[in-house]
Protein backbone atom coordinates (compact mmCIF):
# COMPACT_ATOMS: atom_id res chain seq x y z
CA UNK A 1 0.00 0.00 0.00
CA UNK A 2 1.36 3.21 -0.98
CA UNK A 3 -1.23 6.08 0.08
CA UNK A 4 0.56 8.59 2.50
CA UNK A 5 -0.15 9.82 5.75
CA UNK A 6 -2.64 12.16 4.52
CA UNK A 7 -2.06 15.53 6.54
CA UNK A 8 -5.38 16.81 7.81
CA UNK A 9 -5.04 21.23 7.31
CA UNK A 10 -8.03 22.41 8.72
CA UNK A 11 -9.82 25.65 6.57
CA UNK A 12 -9.84 29.09 8.45
CA UNK A 13 -12.51 29.19 10.92
CA UNK A 14 -14.53 32.22 10.19
CA UNK A 15 -15.84 33.54 13.78
CA UNK A 16 -18.90 35.06 13.61
CA UNK A 17 -20.14 38.11 15.66
CA UNK A 18 -23.35 37.55 17.96
CA UNK A 19 -25.49 38.56 14.21
CA UNK A 20 -23.81 35.82 12.63
CA UNK A 21 -21.79 38.03 10.35
CA UNK A 22 -17.96 36.82 9.58
CA UNK A 23 -15.36 38.91 11.69
CA UNK A 24 -12.60 37.88 8.94
CA UNK A 25 -12.60 37.28 5.75
CA UNK A 26 -14.98 34.66 4.73
CA UNK A 27 -13.90 31.38 3.71
CA UNK A 28 -12.95 30.35 -0.10
CA UNK A 29 -15.11 27.92 -1.19
CA UNK A 30 -14.27 26.08 -4.55
CA UNK A 31 -16.10 23.33 -6.82
CA UNK A 32 -14.73 21.19 -9.41
CA UNK A 33 -15.75 18.83 -11.70
CA UNK A 34 -13.74 16.13 -13.50
CA UNK A 35 -15.05 13.08 -14.91
CA UNK A 36 -18.54 12.80 -13.57
CA UNK A 37 -21.96 13.47 -14.74
CA UNK A 38 -22.40 16.61 -12.33
CA UNK A 39 -24.62 14.60 -10.25
CA UNK A 40 -22.91 15.56 -7.08
CA UNK A 41 -23.38 19.15 -8.24
CA UNK A 42 -26.53 19.19 -8.51
CA UNK A 43 -27.15 17.60 -4.66
CA UNK A 44 -25.03 20.27 -3.41
CA UNK A 45 -27.77 22.88 -5.46
CA UNK A 46 -30.34 20.74 -3.84
CA UNK A 47 -29.14 22.09 -0.55
CA UNK A 48 -31.68 25.03 -1.51
CA UNK A 49 -32.25 27.73 1.74
CA UNK A 50 -28.58 26.46 2.96
CA UNK A 51 -26.48 28.08 -0.04
CA UNK A 52 -28.32 31.46 1.69
CA UNK A 53 -26.44 30.52 5.11
CA UNK A 54 -23.22 28.93 3.56
CA UNK A 55 -23.01 32.33 1.32
CA UNK A 56 -23.42 34.57 4.48
CA UNK A 57 -19.80 32.93 5.94
CA UNK A 58 -18.20 31.57 2.02
CA UNK A 59 -17.03 32.85 -1.72
CA UNK A 60 -17.38 31.04 -3.90
CA UNK A 61 -14.39 31.11 -6.11
CA UNK A 62 -14.31 28.84 -8.74
CA UNK A 63 -17.43 26.88 -9.51
CA UNK A 64 -18.71 25.22 -12.41
CA UNK A 65 -22.21 25.83 -11.52
CA UNK A 66 -21.61 29.20 -9.14
CA UNK A 67 -18.92 31.44 -10.93
CA UNK A 68 -17.56 32.10 -14.13
CA UNK A 69 -13.85 31.77 -13.54
CA UNK A 70 -11.95 29.75 -15.63
CA UNK A 71 -8.87 29.73 -13.91
CA UNK A 72 -8.58 27.84 -10.10
CA UNK A 73 -7.64 30.55 -7.68
CA UNK A 74 -5.10 30.47 -5.22
CA UNK A 75 -5.75 30.21 -1.11
CA UNK A 76 -8.70 28.30 -1.45
CA UNK A 77 -9.74 27.33 2.11
CA UNK A 78 -11.79 24.48 0.98
CA UNK A 79 -12.39 22.38 -2.75
CA UNK A 80 -15.46 19.92 -3.46
CA UNK A 81 -14.24 17.60 -6.11
CA UNK A 82 -16.53 15.57 -8.19
CA UNK A 83 -15.43 12.99 -10.35
CA UNK A 84 -12.87 10.25 -10.97
CA UNK A 85 -9.56 11.60 -13.10
CA UNK A 86 -9.76 10.26 -16.42
CA UNK A 87 -8.03 12.43 -18.71
CA UNK A 88 -4.63 14.89 -18.97
CA UNK A 89 -7.14 18.15 -18.05
CA UNK A 90 -8.54 16.25 -14.82
CA UNK A 91 -5.38 15.51 -14.30
CA UNK A 92 -3.90 18.64 -14.80
CA UNK A 93 -6.53 20.60 -12.44
CA UNK A 94 -6.75 18.15 -9.96
CA UNK A 95 -2.99 19.02 -9.42
CA UNK A 96 -3.68 22.44 -8.99
CA UNK A 97 -6.24 21.72 -7.04
CA UNK A 98 -3.64 20.64 -4.38
CA UNK A 99 -1.45 23.37 -4.64
CA UNK A 100 -3.98 25.99 -3.87
CA UNK A 101 -6.27 24.33 -1.29
CA UNK A 102 -6.23 23.98 2.38
CA UNK A 103 -9.10 21.26 2.50
CA UNK A 104 -9.71 18.84 -0.74
CA UNK A 105 -12.72 16.78 -0.13
CA UNK A 106 -13.30 13.63 -2.68
CA UNK A 107 -16.95 14.53 -3.42
CA UNK A 108 -19.06 11.53 -4.48
CA UNK A 109 -18.23 7.97 -5.69
CA UNK A 110 -16.71 8.91 -8.74
CA UNK A 111 -14.24 10.77 -6.60
CA UNK A 112 -13.65 8.23 -4.23
CA UNK A 113 -14.19 5.14 -6.68
CA UNK A 114 -14.19 5.98 -9.94
CA UNK A 115 -17.57 4.43 -10.10
CA UNK A 116 -19.29 4.25 -13.71
CA UNK A 117 -16.34 6.41 -15.33
CA UNK A 118 -13.89 3.87 -14.28
CA UNK A 119 -16.18 1.22 -15.62
CA UNK A 120 -13.62 1.75 -19.01
CA UNK A 121 -10.63 0.16 -16.66
CA UNK A 122 -12.59 -3.40 -17.55
CA UNK A 123 -11.67 -2.88 -20.95
CA UNK A 124 -8.15 -2.71 -20.84
CA UNK A 125 -5.59 -4.44 -22.94
CA UNK A 126 -3.04 -6.37 -21.51
CA UNK A 127 -0.24 -3.57 -20.92
CA UNK A 128 -3.71 -2.37 -18.13
CA UNK A 129 -4.38 0.77 -20.54
CA UNK A 130 -8.22 0.95 -21.83
CA UNK A 131 -7.50 4.56 -23.66
CA UNK A 132 -7.34 3.18 -27.50
CA UNK A 133 -10.10 0.01 -25.90
CA UNK A 134 -12.56 2.86 -25.19
CA UNK A 135 -12.06 4.90 -28.22
CA UNK A 136 -12.42 2.26 -30.59
CA UNK A 137 -15.59 0.92 -28.85
CA UNK A 138 -17.27 4.10 -28.89
CA UNK A 139 -16.14 5.88 -32.27
CA UNK A 140 -15.27 3.16 -34.83
CA UNK A 141 -17.22 -0.35 -33.67
CA UNK A 142 -20.55 1.70 -32.67
CA UNK A 143 -20.23 4.40 -35.06
CA UNK A 144 -23.30 4.55 -37.92
CA UNK A 145 -21.55 6.42 -40.32
CA UNK A 146 -18.39 8.43 -40.32
CA UNK A 147 -16.20 5.96 -37.92
CA UNK A 148 -13.16 8.21 -37.16
CA UNK A 149 -11.47 8.67 -33.57
CA UNK A 150 -11.62 12.04 -32.46
CA UNK A 151 -8.07 13.72 -33.15
CA UNK A 152 -7.69 17.66 -31.73
CA UNK A 153 -4.58 18.00 -30.07
CA UNK A 154 -4.82 20.95 -27.40
CA UNK A 155 -8.96 21.25 -27.47
CA UNK A 156 -10.15 17.58 -26.96
CA UNK A 157 -7.88 16.32 -24.06
CA UNK A 158 -6.34 12.82 -24.21
CA UNK A 159 -7.84 10.01 -22.29
CA UNK A 160 -5.67 8.82 -19.59
CA UNK A 161 -4.97 4.68 -20.05
CA UNK A 162 -6.61 4.29 -16.46
CA UNK A 163 -9.06 6.26 -14.73
CA UNK A 164 -8.46 6.86 -11.15
CA UNK A 165 -10.42 7.45 -8.28
CA UNK A 166 -9.05 11.41 -6.75
CA UNK A 167 -7.24 9.81 -4.31
CA UNK A 168 -4.73 7.95 -6.33
CA UNK A 169 -3.60 11.10 -7.85
CA UNK A 170 -3.37 13.53 -5.34
CA UNK A 171 -3.52 13.63 -1.26
CA UNK A 172 -7.24 13.59 -0.16
CA UNK A 173 -8.16 15.26 2.65
CA UNK A 174 -12.16 14.02 3.58
CA UNK A 175 -14.08 11.71 1.60
CA UNK A 176 -17.95 12.14 1.09
CA UNK A 177 -19.08 9.41 -0.74
CA UNK A 178 -22.50 9.00 -2.76
CA UNK A 179 -23.68 8.42 -5.60
CA UNK A 180 -24.58 11.23 -5.57
CA UNK A 181 -24.40 12.03 -2.25
CA UNK A 182 -27.35 13.57 -0.55
CA UNK A 183 -27.83 17.39 0.51
CA UNK A 184 -28.20 16.42 4.02
CA UNK A 185 -25.04 14.50 3.96
CA UNK A 186 -23.16 17.45 2.31
CA UNK A 187 -24.81 20.00 4.52
CA UNK A 188 -23.48 17.34 7.54
CA UNK A 189 -20.29 17.38 5.87
CA UNK A 190 -19.52 21.21 5.37
CA UNK A 191 -21.23 22.63 8.05
CA UNK A 192 -19.02 21.77 10.63
CA UNK A 193 -16.01 23.37 8.33
CA UNK A 194 -17.30 26.45 8.58
CA UNK A 195 -16.64 26.31 12.20
CA UNK A 196 -13.32 25.22 11.68
CA UNK A 197 -14.22 21.71 12.79
CA UNK A 198 -13.93 18.52 11.49
CA UNK A 199 -17.45 16.15 10.48
CA UNK A 200 -17.42 12.76 11.76
CA UNK A 201 -17.71 10.73 8.71
CA UNK A 202 -19.61 7.88 10.02
CA UNK A 203 -22.63 5.81 10.09
CA UNK A 204 -25.29 4.98 6.66
CA UNK A 205 -26.17 8.46 6.70
CA UNK A 206 -22.32 9.52 6.53
CA UNK A 207 -20.51 7.05 4.90
CA UNK A 208 -22.77 4.14 2.62
CA UNK A 209 -21.29 4.10 -0.56
CA UNK A 210 -24.10 4.22 -3.72
CA UNK B 1 -26.80 -29.64 29.18
CA UNK B 2 -22.79 -28.42 30.13
CA UNK B 3 -22.13 -24.93 29.39
CA UNK B 4 -18.43 -23.42 29.35
CA UNK B 5 -17.44 -20.19 30.56
CA UNK B 6 -14.83 -17.83 28.83
CA UNK B 7 -14.12 -14.39 28.61
CA UNK B 8 -15.03 -12.05 25.90
CA UNK B 9 -13.24 -8.31 26.25
CA UNK B 10 -13.03 -9.01 29.79
CA UNK B 11 -16.88 -9.71 30.46
CA UNK B 12 -17.46 -13.56 31.48
CA UNK B 13 -20.02 -15.30 29.53
CA UNK B 14 -21.36 -18.63 30.21
CA UNK B 15 -22.54 -20.56 27.44
CA UNK B 16 -23.69 -24.10 26.23
CA UNK B 17 -20.66 -26.81 25.32
CA UNK B 18 -19.83 -26.97 21.71
CA UNK B 19 -21.05 -23.38 20.99
CA UNK B 20 -18.41 -20.97 19.10
CA UNK B 21 -16.25 -17.92 19.71
CA UNK B 22 -19.47 -16.23 17.60
CA UNK B 23 -21.94 -17.57 20.28
CA UNK B 24 -19.51 -16.50 23.04
CA UNK B 25 -19.63 -12.78 21.49
CA UNK B 26 -23.34 -12.52 21.33
CA UNK B 27 -23.65 -13.67 24.95
CA UNK B 28 -21.50 -10.78 25.76
CA UNK B 29 -23.93 -8.89 23.63
CA UNK B 30 -20.77 -7.47 21.83
CA UNK B 31 -21.23 -7.14 17.71
CA UNK B 32 -19.02 -8.24 14.79
CA UNK B 33 -19.28 -7.59 11.62
CA UNK B 34 -20.07 -10.71 9.49
CA UNK B 35 -19.99 -11.65 5.94
CA UNK B 36 -19.71 -15.34 5.01
CA UNK B 37 -21.93 -16.64 8.19
CA UNK B 38 -25.25 -17.19 8.20
CA UNK B 39 -27.47 -17.99 10.84
CA UNK B 40 -29.05 -22.17 9.60
CA UNK B 41 -26.03 -22.70 7.40
CA UNK B 42 -22.88 -24.26 8.20
CA UNK B 43 -19.70 -21.77 9.26
CA UNK B 44 -17.03 -21.91 6.99
CA UNK B 45 -14.55 -18.75 8.19
CA UNK B 46 -14.17 -17.61 4.37
CA UNK B 47 -14.89 -13.64 4.89
CA UNK B 48 -12.38 -12.93 8.11
CA UNK B 49 -14.25 -10.17 9.15
CA UNK B 50 -14.87 -11.87 12.38
CA UNK B 51 -11.44 -12.81 13.59
CA UNK B 52 -10.98 -12.42 17.31
CA UNK B 53 -7.59 -12.25 19.38
CA UNK B 54 -7.36 -15.35 21.68
CA UNK B 55 -4.96 -14.91 24.65
CA UNK B 56 -2.04 -17.18 24.90
CA UNK B 57 -2.55 -17.40 20.88
CA UNK B 58 -0.38 -15.82 18.04
CA UNK B 59 -3.12 -16.34 15.86
CA UNK B 60 -5.50 -14.93 14.79
CA UNK B 61 -9.33 -17.29 15.06
CA UNK B 62 -12.55 -16.87 13.06
CA UNK B 63 -15.19 -16.40 15.88
CA UNK B 64 -17.43 -18.39 13.65
CA UNK B 65 -15.75 -21.43 13.22
CA UNK B 66 -13.87 -21.69 16.29
CA UNK B 67 -15.20 -23.81 18.89
CA UNK B 68 -15.06 -22.02 22.13
CA UNK B 69 -13.42 -23.75 25.29
CA UNK B 70 -13.37 -23.41 28.95
CA UNK B 71 -11.37 -20.60 30.40
CA UNK B 72 -10.72 -18.88 27.13
CA UNK B 73 -10.29 -15.03 27.25
CA UNK B 74 -11.02 -13.37 23.81
CA UNK B 75 -10.87 -9.93 22.48
CA UNK B 76 -12.85 -8.72 19.69
CA UNK B 77 -12.12 -5.13 18.95
CA UNK B 78 -8.03 -4.14 19.24
CA UNK B 79 -6.71 -1.73 17.14
CA UNK B 80 -5.87 -4.19 15.23
CA UNK B 81 -8.34 -6.08 14.44
CA UNK B 82 -10.67 -2.83 13.77
CA UNK B 83 -7.29 -2.39 11.34
CA UNK B 84 -7.79 -5.69 9.35
CA UNK B 85 -11.21 -5.27 9.36
CA UNK B 86 -11.39 -2.61 7.75
CA UNK B 87 -8.45 -3.81 5.15
CA UNK B 88 -9.95 -6.99 4.64
CA UNK B 89 -13.46 -4.72 3.24
CA UNK B 90 -11.73 -2.63 1.40
CA UNK B 91 -9.88 -6.00 -0.25
CA UNK B 92 -13.57 -6.95 -0.80
CA UNK B 93 -14.25 -3.46 -2.81
CA UNK B 94 -10.58 -3.34 -4.69
CA UNK B 95 -10.76 -7.45 -5.77
CA UNK B 96 -14.08 -7.34 -7.24
CA UNK B 97 -16.48 -4.92 -9.62
CA UNK B 98 -18.63 -3.55 -7.09
CA UNK B 99 -20.48 -0.31 -8.35
CA UNK B 100 -22.64 0.66 -6.01
CA UNK B 101 -24.84 3.44 -7.84
CA UNK B 102 -26.54 0.77 -10.69
CA UNK B 103 -26.07 -2.37 -8.74
CA UNK B 104 -29.44 -4.28 -7.71
CA UNK B 105 -28.78 -4.67 -4.08
CA UNK B 106 -27.87 -0.90 -3.78
CA UNK B 107 -29.38 0.16 -0.17
CA UNK B 108 -30.26 -3.53 0.75
CA UNK B 109 -26.56 -5.06 0.57
CA UNK B 110 -24.58 -6.54 3.27
CA UNK B 111 -20.89 -5.85 1.51
CA UNK B 112 -22.14 -1.93 2.16
CA UNK B 113 -23.24 -2.14 5.35
CA UNK B 114 -20.04 -3.80 6.93
CA UNK B 115 -18.48 -1.12 5.11
CA UNK B 116 -20.37 1.39 7.03
CA UNK B 117 -19.31 -0.81 10.18
CA UNK B 118 -15.51 -0.84 9.56
CA UNK B 119 -15.98 2.98 8.97
CA UNK B 120 -14.82 2.43 5.21
CA UNK B 121 -15.09 5.50 3.18
CA UNK B 122 -12.68 5.06 0.53
CA UNK B 123 -10.94 1.93 -0.59
CA UNK B 124 -6.88 2.59 -0.01
CA UNK B 125 -5.98 -0.63 -2.62
CA UNK B 126 -6.20 -0.06 -6.17
CA UNK B 127 -9.16 -1.37 -7.85
CA UNK B 128 -8.06 -4.76 -9.53
CA UNK B 129 -11.35 -4.34 -12.49
CA UNK B 130 -11.12 -8.28 -12.75
CA UNK B 131 -12.48 -9.90 -16.18
CA UNK B 132 -16.01 -11.00 -14.87
CA UNK B 133 -19.16 -12.82 -16.53
CA UNK B 134 -22.60 -12.51 -15.86
CA UNK B 135 -24.50 -15.67 -16.85
CA UNK B 136 -28.66 -14.96 -17.04
CA UNK B 137 -29.25 -18.33 -18.64
CA UNK B 138 -31.62 -19.15 -15.88
CA UNK B 139 -35.62 -18.33 -16.68
CA UNK B 140 -35.86 -16.39 -13.18
CA UNK B 141 -32.36 -15.58 -11.72
CA UNK B 142 -29.23 -14.52 -12.39
CA UNK B 143 -25.66 -14.35 -11.08
CA UNK B 144 -23.34 -11.94 -11.52
CA UNK B 145 -19.92 -13.17 -11.02
CA UNK B 146 -18.62 -8.79 -10.71
CA UNK B 147 -20.48 -8.46 -7.49
CA UNK B 148 -19.48 -12.19 -5.78
CA UNK B 149 -17.48 -11.86 -2.62
CA UNK B 150 -17.00 -15.64 -2.51
CA UNK B 151 -18.72 -16.04 0.83
CA UNK B 152 -20.67 -19.54 -0.44
CA UNK B 153 -23.62 -18.62 1.35
CA UNK B 154 -25.35 -20.03 -2.17
CA UNK B 155 -23.62 -22.97 -2.23
CA UNK B 156 -24.07 -24.04 1.23
CA UNK B 157 -27.92 -23.45 1.23
CA UNK B 158 -28.36 -25.77 -2.30
CA UNK B 159 -26.18 -27.86 -0.31
CA UNK B 160 -28.02 -28.23 3.14
CA UNK B 161 -31.44 -26.65 3.33
CA UNK B 162 -32.26 -27.43 -0.37
CA UNK B 163 -30.33 -30.44 -0.62
CA UNK B 164 -30.05 -29.95 -4.65
CA UNK B 165 -25.66 -29.39 -4.53
CA UNK B 166 -26.00 -27.03 -7.53
CA UNK B 167 -23.56 -24.69 -6.76
CA UNK B 168 -19.81 -25.18 -6.14
CA UNK B 169 -16.54 -23.59 -5.78
CA UNK B 170 -14.27 -23.42 -9.29
CA UNK B 171 -10.40 -22.49 -9.47
CA UNK B 172 -7.52 -20.75 -7.51
CA UNK B 173 -6.73 -17.91 -5.98
CA UNK B 174 -7.81 -14.56 -8.71
CA UNK B 175 -9.87 -17.01 -11.10
CA UNK B 176 -11.71 -18.35 -7.55
CA UNK B 177 -15.25 -18.20 -8.79
CA UNK B 178 -18.72 -20.02 -8.20
CA UNK B 179 -20.04 -22.42 -11.00
CA UNK B 180 -23.36 -24.02 -11.43
CA UNK B 181 -23.06 -27.72 -11.69
CA UNK B 182 -20.63 -29.41 -14.15
CA UNK B 183 -18.98 -25.78 -14.80
CA UNK B 184 -22.12 -25.05 -17.04
CA UNK B 185 -24.42 -22.05 -17.53
CA UNK B 186 -26.59 -22.35 -14.57
CA UNK B 187 -29.68 -22.37 -17.35
CA UNK B 188 -28.74 -25.83 -18.37
CA UNK B 189 -27.97 -27.58 -14.21
CA UNK B 190 -31.35 -30.27 -14.21
CA UNK B 191 -30.37 -30.39 -10.03
CA UNK B 192 -31.98 -26.55 -10.04
CA UNK B 193 -35.30 -26.63 -8.44
CA UNK B 194 -35.79 -22.93 -9.39
CA UNK B 195 -36.37 -22.63 -5.58
CA UNK B 196 -34.54 -18.94 -5.53
CA UNK B 197 -33.17 -20.00 -1.58
CA UNK B 198 -29.72 -19.08 -3.55
CA UNK B 199 -31.10 -15.43 -3.93
CA UNK B 200 -32.09 -15.31 -0.64
CA UNK B 201 -28.86 -15.07 0.85
CA UNK B 202 -26.65 -13.38 -1.53
CA UNK B 203 -25.10 -10.98 0.49
CA UNK B 204 -24.76 -8.67 -2.22
CA UNK B 205 -26.52 -8.35 -5.84
CA UNK B 206 -24.38 -11.19 -7.09
CA UNK B 207 -27.31 -13.44 -7.19
CA UNK B 208 -30.78 -11.87 -8.08
CA UNK B 209 -33.93 -11.94 -9.50
CA UNK B 210 -34.20 -10.97 -12.99
CA UNK B 211 -37.15 -8.88 -13.00
CA UNK B 212 -35.40 -6.64 -10.30
CA UNK B 213 -33.41 -3.43 -11.23
CA UNK B 214 -31.35 -1.21 -9.43
CA UNK B 215 -31.32 -0.84 -5.59
CA UNK B 216 -34.59 -3.11 -5.68
CA UNK B 217 -33.07 -6.50 -4.56
CA UNK B 218 -34.90 -7.21 -0.79
CA UNK B 219 -33.03 -9.09 1.39
CA UNK B 220 -33.89 -12.40 2.89
CA UNK B 221 -30.97 -13.92 4.59
CA UNK B 222 -33.39 -15.01 7.67
CA UNK B 223 -35.10 -17.92 5.81
CA UNK B 224 -32.15 -20.46 6.22
CA UNK B 225 -32.65 -20.25 10.35
CA UNK B 226 -36.40 -20.58 9.68
CA UNK B 227 -36.52 -23.27 7.99
CA UNK B 228 -33.39 -24.88 9.86
CA UNK B 229 -35.89 -24.53 13.22
CA UNK B 230 -38.57 -25.51 11.53
CA UNK B 231 -36.86 -28.82 10.32
CA UNK B 232 -34.68 -29.71 13.67
CA UNK B 233 -37.08 -28.03 16.09
CA UNK B 234 -40.59 -28.43 14.42
CA UNK B 235 -40.76 -24.41 15.71
CA UNK B 236 -42.12 -21.83 13.31
CA UNK B 237 -39.78 -18.96 14.32
CA UNK B 238 -41.86 -16.49 12.11
CA UNK B 239 -45.13 -17.63 13.65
Amino acid sequence: MTTPEQSTPEPAAPETSAAGLPDRPKLRLATVWLAGCSGCHMSFLDLDEFLFDLAAVADVVFSPVGIDTKTYPENVDVCLVEGAVANVDNLELARIVRQRTRLVISFGDCAVTANVPGLRNLCASPNGSSQQAVLERGYLELADTGAQLPFAPGIVPELLPRVLPLHEVIAVDLFLPGCPPSAQRIKEAIAPLLAGERPVMEGAEMIRFG
Amino acid sequence: MSVITLSVNGKDVAIPEGGSLLEATRAAGVEIPLLCHLDGLEPVGACRLCLVEVEGSNRLMPACTTAASEGMAIHTHTHQLLDYRRMAVELFFAEGNHICAFCVANGNCELQNVAVQVGMDHSRFPYQYPQRVVDASHPLFAIDHNRCILCTRCVRVCDEIEGAHVWDVGSRGSHCHIVAGLDQPWGEVDACTNCGKCVDVCPTGAIFHKEDTTAEKLRHSDRPALLKAARDEHVWRNQ
